[in-house]
């Protein structure tokens, strides 16, 4: 008898997948433009962070975390701390207004969904800089806005503009579709028949949003309030222009450091310690991110 | 039976229901008798599925009056009515666990915990899914799942159930068991229960009594083996099993028996009087007809045909078969010995099917419906 040795399998021929396979050096140029264009600009916004300033507009690169320490001043805190609020206020505004808009969208249009869609995002095609004048020109104390709250004796004094009201309607309203746009695809998803089950549990309607149809929209929801609230924070031209420069956020700083103080390191490290406070808040949508597929409500 | 003795948990009255030009529910009289299984059955479209809705407060009544446990149901929502509902793809709460799901009734009307873990562990226990209280439902079978939304409605201990074709999604086997287990636990809480399905089986298997729906009417209401064997419409009769019809001339009708020519030789004598017409149409189950080898005599209940098709259905034999007169037949032999009678034609043969005087049924043409009961 002769002893076989032990051939190794032959190997069968490559199984063919006829789905396309494309070669990983395609993707070269958009990571290029990507680091070239968004890496770059960060890291030498890091470089001049631990920089420190030389006279006026110029930088002495050694190494120094001067910048961050003056961050810690009860001005820059106030700063940090009105800005959220009002984000947060914006955000809650866009909600207030956003979902039941959604909802209504979702549940009781049938024909007109996709206008309905169309007419949230149409704003979108125009400036966001024109549209904000125009709100102003809407706000403003001698406009018929104005005249016809006057009119109606809603409030005698009609005085939003260059307020925190201002700002905050300004928010709501450019931020709108992104908080209803999410909010919505979270509502087209939703088992209405699960409504219908709560109620018919003995739920009142009321109770069946609040246990049933909220909880399944929240991954939605907190989607869609990141989006919103995230920007908000970094809002530069709104509390400009319809706050009347008297709300101070975090990017109008950032922007008179750069541009009026020339105080680039003192920017940078400003907008450097915004960015991990914001990092934060992603990190929170990502953990709800996971969540949600988890149930894949 | 007598109308005073018993009691009834829903009551149609001429109930109408209309989404649009389109008329689901017409003019519907229908009474639910206390603890009995009651089948609304019919094809997809017939009306079953918004009688259900509307005894569950879904949908409101146009026209008509509703009663449920013997007072007025019109107008009252569903959280505020002693029903519940089993929904066809069960819409348990994805986002809480079984018990949490079987809890939720409960915790609505306010029943504290504890009263809420064992009532619910009770109904857990009644459908025979235990050890799986924290698991969401997406982590079990259809069928466990199909058990939790049994127990999150029989937790709540309704006077109706309502069941809007529960098994629909199962499996043959499983469906089979849970009807079974449907039918035992229902003797075992003695709650009211009114099923809808489209599957006849289902609806003849279970069920104390069954209604059979078409176009928004009740054709028939009736207990399984009545609708069974006297159905009173063709659709019914079509609906429910096989049915082979024939039609033809009234030839004699005297005595309680009458005679029908159906053309070539054809002639059907059967047991009853036909109503009226000249022109009237029988129905003959496949299982009461016998079929032999050769050309038999062109007597009464005997007719020539030809075997067009055979057919293995596991345990049956099936023939199709010509009649003289064209009409085409459907006949099954159960195979009870290792080679029935049946198996030895073979397609293109000519032979004789019979049957007895009591196997041919007459039917009526849709009748103005009566009060159901």
């Amino acid at each position: 008898m002769t002893s076989e040795t032990i051939q190794p399998p032959k190997r069968s021929p490559r199984r063919r997948s006829f789905a396309p396979r494309y070669p990983g050096w395609l993707t070269a140029p958009s990571l290029i433009y990507y680091m070239i264009f968004f890496l770059g600009p960060l890291a030498i916004l890091v470089v001049f962070s631990v920089a420190t300033q030389a006279g006026f507009g110029s930088v002495s690169y050694t190494f120094s975390t001067s910048q961050f320490k003056a961050l810690n001043d009860p001005l820059y805190i106030k700063v940090f701390r009105q800005t959220m609020l009002m984000a947060a206020g914006g955000t809650a505004l866009t909600i207030a207004i956003g979902y039941p808009v959604a909802y209504w969208m979702s549940r009781y249009l049938t024909r007109y969904k996709t206008l309905a869609l169309l007419l949230v995002i149409v704003p979108f095609w125009t400036s966001f800089l024109i549209r904000t004048y125009a709100l102003k020109i809407i706000l403003d104390p001698q406009g018929y806005l104005a005249h016809f709250v006057e009119w109606t004796g809603i409030s005698s004094q009609f005085n939003v503009l260059y307020t925190g009201k201002a700002v905050a309607i300004g928010l709501a309203y450019n931020y709108l579709p992104l908080l209803i746009l999410p909010v919505y695809a979270s509502l087209e998803r939703m088992d209405w028949k699960l409504v219908e089950a709560a109620t018919d549990l003995g739920a009142s309607p009321f109770k069946a949003f609040r246990q049933i149809t909220l909880p399944l929209t929240l991954p939605g929801l907190i989607t869609g309030a990141l989006l919103v609230f995230i920007p908000m924070c970094g809002e530069y031209v709104i509390p400009q222009l319809l706050g009347g420069g008297q709300f101070a956020f975090v990017g109008t700083v950032i922007g008179s450091n750069f541009l009026g103080a020339q105080n680039w390191p003192f920017g940078s490290a400003m907008a450097i310690a915004f960015m991990v406070l914001l990092s934060i808040f992603v990190v929170i949508y990502i953990a709800f991110a996971t969540r949600e597929e988890q149930f894949g409500a | 039976m007598s109308d005073q003795s018993i009691d009834y948990d829903v009551e149609f009255r001429a109930i109408t229901k209309r989404f649009g030009s389109l008329v689901a529910v017409n003019g519907v009289s229908l009474k639910v008798r206390k603890g009995e299984f009651l089948s609304l059955l019919g094809p997809s479209g017939c009306g079953k599925t918004t009688s259900l809705r509307m005894i569950a407060g879904f949908e409101q009544p146009d026209e008509g009056e509703l009663l449920i446990g013997g007072s007025d149901a019109v107008g009252i929502p569903p959280y505020r009515r002693d029903v519940n509902t089993v929904f066809q793809q069960y819409a348990l709460f994805p986002h809480m666990s079984i018990l949490d799901n079987v809890c939720y009734g409960l915790k609505q009307r306010k029943v504290s915990r504890r009263e809420r873990r064992a009532k619910a562990g009770e109904a857990l226990e009644l459908v025979q899914l235990t050890g799986r209280d924290s698991h969401r439902p997406a982590m079990l079978s259809g069928g466990q799942q199909q058990r939790v939304a049994l127990a999150r409605a029989l937790v709540m201990n309704p006077r109706v159930l309502l069941l809007d074709e529960p098994l629909g999604a199962l499996d043959l086997k499983l469906r089979k068991e849970m009807q079974i287990e449907l039918k035992r636990i229902q003797d075992q809480v003695g709650i009211t229960f009114i099923y809808v399905t489209h599957d006849q089986e289902e609806a003849l298997s279970m069920s104390d009594r069954v209604a059979v729906m078409s176009n928004g009417v009740i054709e028939q209401l009736d207990t399984p083996r009545a609708i069974y064997d006297h159905p009173l419409t063709a659709f019914v009769a079509d609906f429910i099993g096989d049915m082979n019809f024939l039609e033809g001339r009234v030839a004699e009708s005297a005595d309680g028996g009458y005679a029908i020519d159906a053309g070539e030789g054809v002639v059907v004598r059967g047991r009853g009087h036909p109503a009226g017409a000249a022109i009237v149409r029988v129905g003959i189950r496949p299982e009461r007809i016998v079929v032999e080898r050769g050309n038999g005599s062109g007597t009464a209940n005997s007719a020539r045909c030809e075997v067009l098709t055979k057919m293995y259905l596991g345990d049956q034999v099936q023939l199709i078969l010509r009649l003289a007169n064209g009409s085409e037949f459907v006949v099954r032999e159960q195979r009870t010995s290792a080679a029935p009678a049946i198996d030895s034609l073979e397609p293109g043969d000519t032979a004789t099917a019979r049957w007895d005087e009591a196997a041919p049924l007459l039917m009526a043409d849709l009748q103005p419906q009566k009060d159901g009961e």
